[in-house]
C-alpha cells in the first residue's frame, strides 16, 4: 500500500507538472498574441510593444514558463489583463458558488441515483424497471443546459417560487437568499447526473445479482437482502466508486454550463468570459485550479477503489492491461 | 424483431429524419436564414411553422441549418477521434512496456477532463468557428477512442490464434489487417456512434456558451440561448432545438445499442 | 422414507420450452446418485431446482420433497423463500462448479465459511472461530487460508475452502456440481477423495452431477442418465457401464473409455 501510495502519487505530481507544461503551451504556442487582448485592431506598433513588455509576451518562451511556473509555486496566479486584478483572491470568491453547487448537487445525484439503479436492476424483468431504465437512457440525451432552462420556465417564470438566475451580492452572507438561488442549479445538475449515474448502480448491481457467489450464499441459507447486504454492496460498490471519481470532476466542471443559465458567479461564467476577452491569466488560472482539482479526485477516486478491493492491493499495478 | 434490432431501426430512423432535413436545408429552407421579414417574435403557424426569432428571423429555416451543423460536427469529430484514437490506440497496443505505459497514462489525464472543458481550451486558443469545435471534439473524443483501443488490442494479441500467427513470423501490418481489425471494429462502431451523440451534446454547449461556430451557422445551441432572452413572451422557441437535439443524440444511442448485437464478439465474451 | 423425492419435475424457460421433462427420481439418506449428461442436459438445472434456486424466468413444475431425518417433508416446488431458507444449509446444499467465482472475492475465506457455521449452528466468538479452523483443517486446509482472500490461493484450495462451507451446515443431501471440472487434472483426484471420504464420514446423502461418467463411476452408487432434458435411462453403475441402453450413454461411455485409453497411452 505504501508503495502503492508512492507511485500514485509520483503519477499525480507527474501528470499535475504535464498539465501545468500543456496548458502553458496551447495558450502560447498557437497563433495569436496573449498582448492582443489589451489591444484595439487600429493599434499602433508602439502600443503593441508597450502591450507585449506589460503581458511579458516579449520575453522567450522558456522564460516566460519558467516566470509561470514560479508564480504558481507561490500560488500567485497573476493578475487579469482586463481588469488588472489578482486571479487568486477572484477564483476564490467564485469557488463559494461552484463548489457548494457541484458538492449538493453531487450528492443529490447519488442520493437519487443509487435506490432508483438498484431497484432499477431488481426490477429488470418488469416494464416498471424497464420503464425507469428507459427513462434514463433519456436523461443521458438531455442537453443540462436545456433542463436547466425548462425548470427556470417552470419554477421561476411560472410558478415563481424560486428566482430565475443570479445569486445575492451579499453572498453566503444572506444564507437563505444563496440557498434559493442555488435550489434549481442544483436540481438541474443532480438531474442529468443522476440519469448517467443509474445506469452504472444498475449495472453494477445486475453484475452482482447474477454472479455465483451471490448463488452460493443463497445456497448456504441466506435471504436475498442479506446476501446482497454481505455480499453486494462491497462488490457492487467498486465499480461504481471509480465512476463516481470522474463524475465529480465532471460536475465540477460542468457547472460552467449551467453557470451561464442561472448567471450564478461561479468559476464557469469566470472561464467563459475570459476566453470571450481573451484575457490568458484568467483562462489559465482558473483551467490550473479545475486541473489540480480533476487530478487530485481522480488519485482519491483510485485510492478508495484499492481499499475496497483486495484484488487490487496485492496487484503490482493499478492498471489493467 | 429482438429488442436490438428494433433498437437499430429506430435509432436509424431517427437520426435518418434529422440527416435528411440536413440534406434537405442545402437545397431549399422556407426562408434565407437571414431573412427578417417575418416581423420580430412571430408565434408558431401560419407562413413560420415554428414562428420567428427576436430579429424576426424564421425558426423552422434555422432549425434546419442546425441540423446540418449538429451533424456535421458529429460526423467531423467522430472522424478525427476515430482516425486519431485508432492509431494511437494501435501504436500503444502493440508497443512494449515504457512506450505502452507513457500512452496509457497520458491518455488518462486526457480523458479525466471534461470534453468540454478541453473544447473550450481550443476554442481560447483559436478563436470560436466551426472548425475549431469539431477540431476539439474530435481531439478529446481521440483520447477515449484510443484507450478503448488498446485495450481491445491487448485482448486480442493475448488470444491463441494470434499468438500463434504472430510466433510463426506473420508481419504484423498482417497481424492487424487479418486479426487486430476484425475483432477490434465491432466494438469500436458501437463506441463511436455512442461519442457521436456526446460530441454533438457538446458542441451544443460550446455553442450555447457562445464559444460555438459563430453566424450564420445557426446551431441548436445558440438557437436555445437566443430563445432564454424571449422565453416570457415566446416560449415556443425554446421547445424545437432542444428537442431536435435529444431525437439526434436518442437515434445515436439506440444505433449504438443496435449495433451491440451485430457487433462485439470480444466484448460478449467479457462482459 | 427418502430423503429427498422428485416427481415428475418440469423446468421451462421464458418461450415456455421445457428444459427439463417429467423428471423422476429419490434418494435415501447417505445414498449416492450420479446425474450425468451433455451440458445442456439439464443437469444443473435440477440441482438448483432442489434449493428453489433457479435463475429468474425459469419455472419448475412437479413436485421436489425434502424430508429431513425425523423431520417433515417439505414441498420445494411453489414454496415461500422463507421455507426454502430454512431448507438451504441445513438439509441440503450445493458445491458448484467454479470456485473462482462462487466465493465472493471481496471477502476472507475464513469469513466465508464463518458466516454458513454461524448461521446454521449459532457459533459466535472464539467457538466460531475454533469451528471455522476445523472446518479448513477437515478439509486439509491451513489456519492461513482462513485469513486469504479467494485470489491468493489456488483453485483447489478455493474448492475446498467451498466445500468446507457447504460441509460446516451439516447437511443430510450435498449436491456438488461438477465439483472438479474446473480443476486441474492433477487436483481433481485429491477433491473427488475428499468429497468421497467427507460423505462417507458424515452419512450424507450425495448428488453428484458430471458430464463424465468416470468420474461419477467413482463416488456413486447408482447413476441417472439425462438427456436433453429427459432421464433416458438409470441403473446401478456397474448395470450402466456394462450394458448401456441408450446412444447418449454409450458415447458418454465410449468417450469416457477413449480418455482412459489415452491415459493409459493404448490405442482405443
Amino acid at each position: 500500500m505504501v508503495r502503492y501510495l508512492v507511485r500514485r502519487g509520483g503519477l499525480l505530481v507527474a501528470s499535475l507538472l504535464f498539465a501545468s507544461v500543456a496548458l502553458f503551451l496551447l495558450l502560447r504556442v498557437l497563433p495569436g498574441d496573449p498582448a492582443n487582448a489589451l489591444l484595439t485592431v487600429d493599434a499602433t506598433p508602439e502600443q503593441i510593444e508597450a502591450a507585449r513588455r506589460q503581458v511579458g509576451s516579449d520575453r522567450p518562451l522558456p522564460e516566460q514558463f519558467v516566470t509561470w511556473l514560479g508564480q504558481l509555486v507561490r500560488l500567485d496566479l497573476g493578475r487579469s489583463f482586463v481588469s488588472t486584478l489578482p486571479v487568486g483572491p477572484e477564483i476564490t470568491d467564485r469557488l463559494a458558488v461552484t463548489v457548494p453547487l457541484a458538492l449538493t448537487a453531487f450528492a443529490l445525484a447519488i442520493v437519487i441515483a443509487v435506490p432508483v439503479g438498484y431497484l432499477c436492476a431488481r426490477w429488470s424483468r418488469t416494464w416498471y424497471g424497464a420503464t425507469i431504465s428507459a427513462l434514463s437512457q433519456l436523461g443521458i440525451a438531455v442537453p443540462v443546459f436545456w433542463v436547466g432552462m425548462l425548470l427556470v420556465f417552470v419554477f421561476a417564470l411560472r410558478l415563481r417560487v424560486f428566482p430565475s438566475g443570479g445569486f445575492p451580492r451579499a453572498g453566503w452572507a444572506d444564507p437563505g437568499a444563496a440557498l434559493t438561488a442555488l435550489t434549481l442549479p442544483v436540481l438541474t445538475v443532480a438531474l442529468v447526473m443522476s440519469a448517467s449515474l443509474i445506469r452504472y448502480v444498475r449495472s453494477a448491481t445486475l453484475d452482482v445479482l447474477h454472479s455465483d457467489y451471490l448463488r452460493t450464499a443463497r445456497a448456504l441459507g441466506a435471504s436475498s437482502a442479506e446476501a446482497m447486504w454481505r455480499h453486494g454492496l462491497r462488490n457492487a460498490a467498486g465499480p461504481v466508486v471509480s465512476i463516481l471519481g470522474i463524475e465529480l470532476a465532471t460536475t465540477f466542471l460542468g457547472t460552467v454550463v449551467v453557470e451561464s443559465v442561472f448567471a450564478l458567479p461561479g468559476l464557469g461564467s469566470m472561464l467563459v468570459k475570459g476566453i470571450m476577452q481573451h484575457d490568458y491569466p484568467v483562462i489559465q488560472g482558473v483551467l490550473f485550479v479545475s486541473t489540480v482539482t480533476v487530478l487530485v479526485i481522480g488519485f482519491l477516486a483510485d485510492l478508495a477503489q484499492r481499499l475496497l478491493d483486495p484484488r487490487l492491493r496485492r496487484a503490482s499495478s493499478g492498471r489493467s492491461r | 424483431m429482438t429488442r436490438r434490432r428494433r433498437s437499430l431501426v429506430a435509432g436509424a430512423v431517427l437520426v435518418g429524419l434529422l440527416g435528411a432535413v440536413a440534406l434537405l436545408s442545402l437545397l431549399w429552407t422556407p426562408f434565407a436564414v437571414s431573412d427578417t421579414s417575418g416581423g420580430r417574435l412571430a408565434p408558431p403557424g401560419g407562413a413560420h411553422l415554428l414562428g420567428t426569432d427576436r430579429l424576426g428571423r424564421d425558426l423552422a429555416t434555422q432549425l434546419m441549418v442546425g441540423a446540418r451543423i449538429a451533424l456535421l460536427t458529429g460526423l467531423g469529430a467522430v472522424a478525427i477521434g476515430g482516425t486519431l484514437g485508432l492509431a494511437a490506440g494501435l501504436a500503444a497496443g502493440f508497443a512494449q512496456r515504457w512506450l505502452d505505459d507513457g500512452i496509457a497514462a497520458t491518455l488518462d489525464v486526457v480523458i479525466a477532463f471534461p470534453t468540454l472543458l478541453l473544447a473550450m481550451l481550443v476554442v481560447a486558443a483559436r478563436g470560436a468557428s466551426l472548425g475549431s469545435a469539431v477540431l476539439a471534439l474530435g481531439l478529446a473524443m481521440s483520447a477515449v477512442v484510443a484507450r478503448l483501443t488498446r485495450i481491445l488490442v491487448k485482448r486480442v494479441l493475448a488470444l491463441d490464434f494470434v499468438t500463434a500467427a504472430r510466433t510463426s513470423g506473420t508481419s504484423w501490418p498482417r497481424v492487424v489487417a487479418e486479426h487486430v481489425l476484425p475483432n477490434v471494429w465491432p466494438t469500436l462502431v458501437v463506441n463511436l456512434a455512442l461519442q457521436f451523440g456526446l460530441a454533438v451534446l457538446a458542441e451544443a454547449s460550446l455553442s450555447y456558451l457562445g464559444l460555438g461556430p459563430p453566424p450564420p451557422n445557426q446551431s441548436w445551441g445558440r438557437m436555445l440561448q437566443e430563445a432564454q432572452s424571449t422565453v416570457l413572451t415566446a416560449p415556443a422557441g425554446l421547445v424545437a432545438p432542444g428537442l431536435a437535439l435529444v431525437v439526434l443524440v436518442v437515434g445515436a444511442n439506440l444505433v449504438a445499442d443496435g449495433l451491440r448485437e451485430v457487433a462485439d464478439p470480444l466484448a460478449g465474451r467479457a462482459s | 422414507m427418502n430423503l429427498l423425492t422428485v416427481d415428475m419435475l418440469t423446468i421451462s424457460g421464458t418461450d415456455g420450452r421445457a428444459l427439463v421433462s417429467e423428471l423422476s427420481f429419490a434418494l435415501s439418506p447417505g445414498e449416492r446418485l450420479g446425474l450425468i449428461g451433455e451440458s445442456g442436459s439439464g443437469k444443473s438445472l435440477t440441482a438448483l431446482a432442489v434449493l428453489g434456486l433457479l435463475p429468474a424466468g425459469l419455472r419448475a413444475s412437479g413436485s421436489i420433497r425434502l424430508q429431513p431425518a425425523g423431520g417433515e417433508p417439505t414441498e420445494v416446488v411453489g414454496a415461500a423463500d422463507r421455507t426454502l431458507r430454512r431448507l438451504r444449509g441445513r438439509v441440503a446444499t450445493v458445491v458448484f462448479q467454479e470456485p473462482l467465482t462462487a466465493l465472493d472475492p471481496l471477502m476472507r475465506i475464513g469469513n466465508q465459511v464463518g458466516w454458513a457455521i454461524r448461521r446454521t449452528r449459532g457459533l459466535r466468538g472464539s467457538a466460531l472461530r475454533d469451528a471455522v479452523l476445523s472446518a479448513l483443517a477437515e478439509v486439509g486446509l491451513d489456519d492461513r487460508i482462513a485469513r486469504a482472500y479467494p485470489h491468493e490461493v489456488s483453485g483447489g484450495q478455493r474448492q475446498r475452502a467451498a466445500i468446507a462451507a457447504a460441509v460446516a451446515c451439516r447437511p443430510a443431501l450435498l449436491i456438488a456440481d461438477e465439483p472438479t471440472t474446473a480443476l486441474d487434472v492433477t487436483v481433481q483426484a485429491d477433491v473427488l477423495a475428499l468429497l468421497d471420504r467427507l460423505v462417507a464420514d458424515r452419512g450424507m446423502a450425495l448428488l453428484f452431477i458430471s458430464h463424465d461418467l468416470a468420474v461419477v463411476a467413482r463416488v456413486a452408487e447408482r447413476v441417472l442418465v439425462l438427456a436433453q432434458g429427459v432421464a433416458v435411462e438409470s441403473g446401478t453403475v456397474t448395470e450402466v457401464v456394462t450394458a448401456p441402453d441408450h446412444p447418449v450413454t454409450r458415447a458418454l461411455l465410449s468417450s469416457a473409455r477413449q480418455l482412459d485409453a489415452a491415459l493409459d497411452g493404448r490405442q482405443p
